[in-house]
């Protein structure tokens, strides 16, 4: 084995397809009038989501950021948005993105997302923009039905009789004894989240885009994330995830541009953050400004390349479409 | 002893889950879009040998097992116990039925077995996976006789009984693989 670590996890045909699919993203960009754009890796800012994790790396100068701590984005989310408020137009961008605490066979600590915005779309319109170009980057590799969308919700109440926005953590948990869902030691008794999340990933995920895509859409309020609310009852996130083969594929959100909000909901991370003993980041104070300046109207959607890949190529395994996965970096 | 955080799971960990020594058999890590991350589990309890399902949620720790596989050497059994050796330092331990379990059949005296200790008591017993053992007992077969075709069991040296071809007879020494239970072939001494 040490012999060999040198070599590439992925055959030579899966880099060709690689390329491949990159070229065709490109094309299909251009042909709709969408501008590629590249923004820095490194930022003084980091996300305060609680569920991911940030590498932080020292900058010993020389410049403006002497000294300081910087972090390897996560995504490439906060300078695209200042290039939408700055009036960049529809963009996309095929960026190398840093995650720590994440490897597995869907999960490599480096990876390549396609992020795009499309201003004046919201988010179905997105969607259905995602499902025009996966289907034709999966062509003649995946077949697929007609694509589907599924509220969380629904999705909820088909595969466990529940309402997630309703259900209570005692509700929740007796939904994981009823179908076999293994409670993990420590779950909080006061958050439904990690249990939507528990049964999410246990028992929803594995079904979902079964030889389709799947759309899942209008997510918990407390899951928003990045997207707007809807008000109802209940009020509604307007973000959505694509599954394919019971693997997430995209995640994507009818972009929130209330500046107000966007710090409230940095600040309630940060103090997730604490309250789990986790460091707080530093708020990106320049997409604040960015939205306080206006975003214009706009829907936006990541996707995760290596995975697309991987589905294209047939294979099981992230490693087996990277040139060097982890344990070969 | 250790603990060990979800980040360091991979298969053949030793852990202890409820009281007993486990090891992991699979481990996959799972999180949504945006969300908590979870490690879902396949461990074996080492002392059923049991497969559970089990999730964890990533970052969380849980307490090692001292467990170990060392090579001993059997040296006999006294009615009620399995007395081994260590090669090296000529430490002596005994393992109880539940340890040695169907390894026992194919426990001869001298052989070198892979024995689990947890907290330094055995736990489990290999046997090794070729054993060279007499046919005390099998009825004569017919040279030529095909009839049936999975020819005829022979009881072992040590009790054991294993399905021989019909051409091998009482008395002769044979080489079994543990792991099936199966003939291998005949041993010319």
């Amino acid at each position: 084995m040490e012999s060999t670590c040198w070599r590439p996890g992925a055959d030579f045909i899966a880099l060709r397809l690689r390329a491949d699919l990159l070229a065709r993203i490109r094309a299909f960009f251009a042909e709709r009038g969408v501008l590629e754009v590249e923004t820095p890796a490194l930022s003084a800012a980091a996300i305060t989501d609680p569920n991911l994790a940030s590498f932080a790396v020292s900058y010993t100068g020389p410049g403006p950021r002497h000294g300081w701590t910087l972090y390897l984005h996560t995504s490439p989310e906060f300078p695209m948005k200042r290039l939408l408020a700055a009036g960049s137009g529809s963009i996309y961008q095929i960026a190398r993105v840093f995650r720590d605490g994440e490897a597995g066979r869907l999960h490599n600590p480096e990876f390549t997302l396609l992020e795009w915005y499309r201003v004046g779309f919201d988010h179905h319109r997105l969607m259905d923009e995602v499902t025009d170009l996966t289907t034709e980057l999966l062509a003649g590799s995946v077949p697929l039905a007609e694509p589907e969308r599924l509220s969380y919700r629904a999705a909820f109440q088909r595969y466990l009789g529940l309402d997630p926005h309703r259900a209570t953590v005692a509700e929740l948990a007796a939904g994981a004894e009823r179908f076999a869902v293994p409670i993990p030691p420590g779950m909080p008794t006061n958050d439904t989240d990690p249990w939507l999340d528990l049964l999410l990933t246990h028992r929803i995920e594995p079904r979902l885009g079964a030889g389709r895509l799947t759309f899942l859409h209008d997510y918990p309020a407390s899951q928003a994330a990045l997207a707007r609310l809807r008000p109802g009852d209940p009020p509604v996130g307007e973000r959505f995830e694509l599954y394919l083969n019971g693997i997430e594929l995209a995640n994507g959100f009818r972009e929130l541009g209330d500046a107000g909000e966007q710090r409230r909901r940095f600040e309630a991370e940060n103090a997730a953050r604490r309250a789990l003993g986790l460091p707080e980041m530093p708020v990106d104070e320049h997409l604040l400004a960015a939205l306080a300046a206006g975003l214009p109207d706009c829907a936006g959607v990541a996707l995760g390349f290596d995975r697309l890949a991987m589905l294209a190529a047939g294979k099981k395994s992230l490693g087996e479409v990277l040139a060097f996965p982890l344990d070969r970096a | 002893m250790a603990t060990y955080s979800t980040n360091e799971f991979k298969s053949g960990l030793k852990i202890m889950l409820d009281g007993d020594p486990c090891a992991i058999v699979e481990n996959e890590f799972v999180k949504p879009g945006k969300g908590q991350a979870f490690n879902r589990v396949r461990i074996r309890n080492l002392k059923t040998a049991r497969v559970i399902e089990r999730t964890f949620k990533s970052g969380d720790s849980v307490e090692g097992a001292d467990v170990v596989d060392v090579d001993l050497q059997y040296l006999y059994n006294d009615g009620e116990y399995w007395h081994f050796m260590d090669p090296q330092s000529y430490e002596q331990l005994t393992a109880a039925a539940a340890a040695v379990g169907d390894a026992a059949k194919w426990l001869k005296e001298e052989a070198i077995c892979q024995v689990t200790l947890w907290n330094g008591v055995p736990l489990s017993v290999a046997p090794p996976n070729f054993v060279i053992m007499t046919i005390v007992e099998t009825d004569p077969g017919v040279r030529g006789d095909t009839s049936g075709g999975g020819g005829k069991p022979a009881t072992l040296e040590t009790g054991a009984v294993v399905r021989v071809p019909l051409f091998v007879q009482s008395g002769e020494v044979i080489k079994i693989d543990t792991r099936t239970g199966e003939y291998v072939s005949r041993v010319k001494e």
